[in-house]
């Protein structure tokens, strides 16, 4: 009975799961082309269930025996995770039209992989945090291969399932030690039997867990696919996956961590410090000789992600929220950079060479202009956004102590304001090509707002940050 | 004293110029015009009102004057926080005072992109005057590093034939200096609860961490300074980016890091600073003397004209670091009668650049025959950067000295000879370009000033007499400012050898 007294809590999930499959019949016996109405139903299914998140419960809540759970930090998350999804399916569309890609069912493997993506955000259970991942990840498998027709797309989709069912094995296997040598699944439980005895066995589990979760976040060492992977995905699957699934897989990251693991910190603590340098260094050098302009934010994301996880090495509500900082303004600096790559046509047809983009400032000096302030903000130059992302999470590592990792970071962050201001240097410096078509209108408008956004975070700060502290401090009781 | 928040208008002034500048449209000509008559009369605006600042300012104190305060960033005590004092009065008004005579410059010299360039001049006002008002040790860094982004688009857009190494040169070399300073920053925001600049002063960091806070500053103001040997940046950029840029670098910029080291390094951090202070000198008198010669070989006028301000800035570090009253003031004045003359310098190249388009000291000879003008402008600033009596260079370089000897003989011997050094590079240059016989063809066609570049001398050649023949007016609201700094010095540094001693 109180289950169902309390789905309220699981609201959003129900109703997204729900929108799916009505949006699916509804294409399916649509006599016409639906994509573009299932579409915008879809945008508007996710924003109604972001809607319901705000709405939804304030406190926390655990449902269905204990396998998920709501709270604060979760209501930041999804949030953060139904923006970026709505934002790059609506980027989407328009690239639907214009490249006259008639699938309706587009939009409704966003749906399922943002709930997915809400599912790993609200686990509370080894198993629900699998089915989370995996819904998530096999929409996501379909949406790299979704140009079927082109070589690159299905080369890699294909690249995306083997590796990312590598890493799912990992992980599995993983959980299945952490369960045999504790006995349980349930986070809570979990947390309870760490805090007496943790064994050696639960160690390797816990490795195998972290090299599966580095994965899905595409930090380095287990980086590779990423760029390639990157590269093929028709663009708008791209920015999406660059954005809303690293939103979820931090979350869950983060959740996963200092919930059930925290007694551990000694052990993953030092793992999770190594994989954020890796990433900050190879997501700053990788990117140095990228011509195409995709793999060269495919790279600034795992840098990015490098900064998200000093956050989280920090182990503390500091670090926490400005881990949460950080991701609650990648996603702008992303939906907006991407933007630009998909309004990067000439004639009609895409175009991803970084070198398309001489001259812009003359072709076209809006897009010019928003590009560079996302350029600049990615290289945490003040006053933009990107700055105060990572004056948080240093600030965290510095209050811990931890100076060697701050000054690894923000050298890295030198290192890679060399590419990003290379991307400046040839809009600005450079004598103009060809010029760019006309960007679609909805791709204007995010520009506008994610431009103005970034351009002007500091006027108002605290809104964000205070938010992110009371998501943090969730995980923190006591 | 008014409720206005005088400061924030004056930092915030030129944006709003630039706001208006945004929505300029039409055809190229007629956008060219209007964003420049913008740009000059936002920038004389910001001139004027900061001359309230000078007006209203409070000699006899050493307090924070004009105090803004807003809650900015919660719970880590970080807020908007705004003031002056005697030592950053002089700089805002070097700022307000050098744009508008840099947007003057522009007119025969940048013809594309007119409006961009305005665009980014008035940005760039906003972030220097920021930063010098700035009294919260994040909202400085903000500003500090925000400078970066217009000063990249303007030497990479408008700048000469290797603009892009320049650019990024600059901008990589300030910014790596910079990000080391973020960490000091964050760690003194850690042991101090904020970033509070004034709180920050009061503050006793622990002698270990001293060292390193210091020396991370130190990479961020000595690359801006430019001291040896991290000015290599300086004459790149100087000599890539357009006039108006130069002169706003060695104007402003370069003062950036002398600022720093009187605002932060010296008051938080006092027994790192005596511990570094023979550091400091030796590196300031390679500055010296080493770049003194080097621009005496110097075949282009920008690039001499940039390694002589690394020289002079060497006497800046000087006396700053001498730490007695003569000095710091002396350092101070020496910063602000550099901007003015340096920049003065700059324009001068600028002007004849315009004409020729070649930096090329050979390429000239015997201009004082076609541009007598000229040549009278450009002999008063290369007197004045010599350091003659009666000029603003004089005063500057003689404290230093003075509060030099005081400190260390060997330090004032040394930096003396950089004035000999400085006398025969400036004179050198100036015989080479407008003595001599007037051979060259295209020469003898070169028409004399302009009544807009004349315009653009007389306020320059005005300041730097005044500043010579009355320093007083100058150096009085310093006075109480620099006396305060001094005492908690040498009251920090008794405290520390005190309770070292106590200790033992």
């Amino acid at each position: 009975m109180t289950v169902i007294a309390n789905l309220g809590a699981a609201a959003p999930e129900l109703f997204l799961a729900g929108a799916g499959i009505v949006l699916l019949m509804f294409g399916v016996f649509r006599k016409s082309d639906a994509t573009a109405q299932v579409g915008w139903l879809a945008v508007a299914a996710l924003v109604a269930a972001a809607g319901l998140v705000l709405t939804g419960s304030k406190g926390s809540a655990t449902l269905f025996n204990g396998l998920f759970v709501t709270d604060g930090f979760a209501v930041f998350t999804k949030l953060a995770t139904l923006g970026a999804s709505a934002l790059t399916l609506i980027l989407s569309l328009s690239w639907l039209a214009q490249e006259q890609v008639k699938k309706f069912e587009y939009a409704i493997l966003i749906i399922f992989a943002t709930l997915g993506m809400l599912m790993m955000i609200s686990a509370n259970n080894l198993m629900s945090l699998y089915l989370g991942l995996e819904l998530q990840g096999l929409a996501a498998y379909v949406l790299a291969a979704f140009k079927r027709d082109t070589l690159k797309s299905t080369e890699s989709g294909l690249k995306y399932f083997i590796l990312g069912s590598v890493a799912s094995g990992l992980l599995l296997y993983g959980m299945s030690l952490v369960y045999g040598f504790t006995g349980t699944t349930s986070f809570d439980k979990l947390a309870e039997v760490l805090s007496h005895h943790p064994s050696t066995g639960v160690m390797v589990g816990l490795v195998f867990m972290l090299s599966g979760m580095a994965f899905k976040v595409s930090a380095a060492p287990f980086h590779m696919w990423t760029p390639d992977v990157y590269e093929g995905a028709p663009t708008p699957v791209t920015a999406f996956f660059a954005i809303a699934p690293k939103v979820a897989a931090i979350a869950l990251f983060i959740r996963l961590l200092a919930g059930p693991f925290a007694d551990l910190v000694g052990a993953w603590q030092q793992v999770v410090w190594l994989i954020s340098i890796l990433s900050m260094a190879i997501g700053a050098f990788g990117a140095i000789n990228q011509t195409n302009i995709k793999r060269l934010l495919a790279y600034s994301s795992i840098g990015h992600m490098g900064y998200v996880l000093v956050g989280l090495t920090v182990a503390s509500p500091e670090g926490v929220r400005g881990a949460l900082v950080y991701l609650a303004l990648y996603v702008f600096m992303n939906v907006g950079a991407f933007a630009v790559v998909l309004s990067m046509r000439q004639k009609g047809r895409a175009v991803e060479s970084i070198s398309d983009l001489s001259g812009l400032s003359r072709t076209s000096p809006g897009l010019a202009a928003a590009l560079t302030i996302f350029m600049f903000s990615m290289a945490g130059i003040p006053p933009l956004a990107g700055f105060f992302s990572k004056l948080y999470v240093f600030m965290a590592a510095v209050k811990a102590g931890m100076f060697g990792l701050a000054i690894i970071g923000v050298l890295t962050s030198v290192v890679s304001a060399f590419y990003y201001i290379r991307v400046i240097k040839i809009m600005y410096f450079d004598e103009p090509v060809d010029s760019f078509d006309r960007p679609a209108t909805a791709n204007t408008v995010i520009l506008w707002g994610t431009s103005a956004v970034t351009l002007l975070f500091w006027l108002w700060p605290a809104a964000l940050i205070n938010s992110a502290q009371t998501a943090a401090q969730v995980l923190f009781p006591g | 004293m008014t409720d206005l928040p005088l400061l924030s208008l004056v930092t915030f002034l030129p944006l709003v110029g630039a706001a208006f500048i945004l929505f300029v449209r039409g055809d190229e000509a007629v956008v060219a015009r209007n964003a420049r008559n913008v740009a000059l009369l936002t920038s004389l605006a910001t001139f004027v009102l900061s001359l309230a600042l000078w007006r209203g300012f409070n000699p006899a104190t050493a307090d924070f004057q004009f105090v803004e305060k807003v809650q900015w960033l919660p719970d880590w005590g970080i807020n908007y926080h705004m003031g002056i004092d005697g030592i950053s009065l002089f700089f805002v008004l070097l700022s307000t005072f050098l744009t508008p005579i840099c947007i003057l410059s522009t007119w025969g010299a940048v013809e594309k992109r007119v409006k961009e360039y305005m665009l980014a001049f008035l940005v760039l006002e906003t972030f220097m005057i920021g930063m010098f008002c700035a009294l919260d040790y994040v909202i400085f860094y903000i500003f500090f590093e925000a400078v970066l982004i217009p000063m990249f688009i303007i030497i990479g857009v408008w700048g000469g034939p290797r603009r892009v190494y320049a650019a990024f040169k600059f901008f990589l070399y300030t910014l790596f200096g910079s990000v080391l300073m973020l960490v000091a920053l964050l760690a003194m925001l850690y042991v101090a609860g904020t970033t509070d600049i004034p709180t920050l002063m009061q503050t006793r960091f622990p002698y270990e961490m001293q060292l390193w806070l210091w020396l991370a500053m130190f990479a961020s103001f000595a690359v801006k300074v430019p001291m040896w040997p991290v000015h290599t940046w300086l004459p790149d950029a100087h000599v890539e980016a357009p006039t108006a840029g130069s002169v706003i670098l060695a104007g402003v910029l370069l003062k950036m890091g002398g600022y720093g080291f009187i605002r932060f390094s010296i008051p938080m951090l006092p027994e790192a600073t005596e511990f570094f202070a023979p550091m400091v000198f030796t590196l300031s008198i390679i500055a010296v003397i080493y770049t003194s010669l080097v621009a005496l070989v110097q075949d282009d006028m920008k690039k001499l004209i940039a390694y002589s301000s690394v020289a002079h800035m060497g006497f800046v570090t000087i006396g700053v670091f001498a730490l007695n009253q003569q000095a710091i003031e002396g350092a101070i004045f020496q910063m602000l009668s550099h901007g003015v003359v340096s920049g003065a310098l700059f324009l001068c190249v600028g002007v004849v650049y315009d004409r020729l388009h070649t930096r090329e000291i050979a390429r000239y000879g015997g201009l004082s025959n076609t541009m007598p003008k000229y040549a009278t402008v450009f002999l008063f600033f290369t007197m004045a950067s010599v350091g003659l009596p009666g000029t603003a260079g004089f005063v500057g370089e003689f404290m230093v000295l003075l509060g030099a000897f005081q400190t260390s003989t060997w330090v004032g011997l040394f930096a003396a000879t950089g004035l000999i050094l400085g006398a025969t590079y400036a004179l050198l240059l100036y015989r080479r370009i407008c003595f001599g016989k007037l051979d060259k063809e295209d020469l003898k066609a070169l028409l004399d000033m302009s009544p807009r570049e004349i315009a653009m001398f007389v306020p320059l050649i005005l300041v730097v007499l005044w500043m010579g023949i009355y320093p007083s007016s100058f150096l009085d609201p310093m006075h109480a400012s620099v006396v305060h700094l001094i005492e908690n010095y040498q009251s920090a540094l008794a405290a520390a050898n005190g309770g070292s001693v106590a200790a033992n």
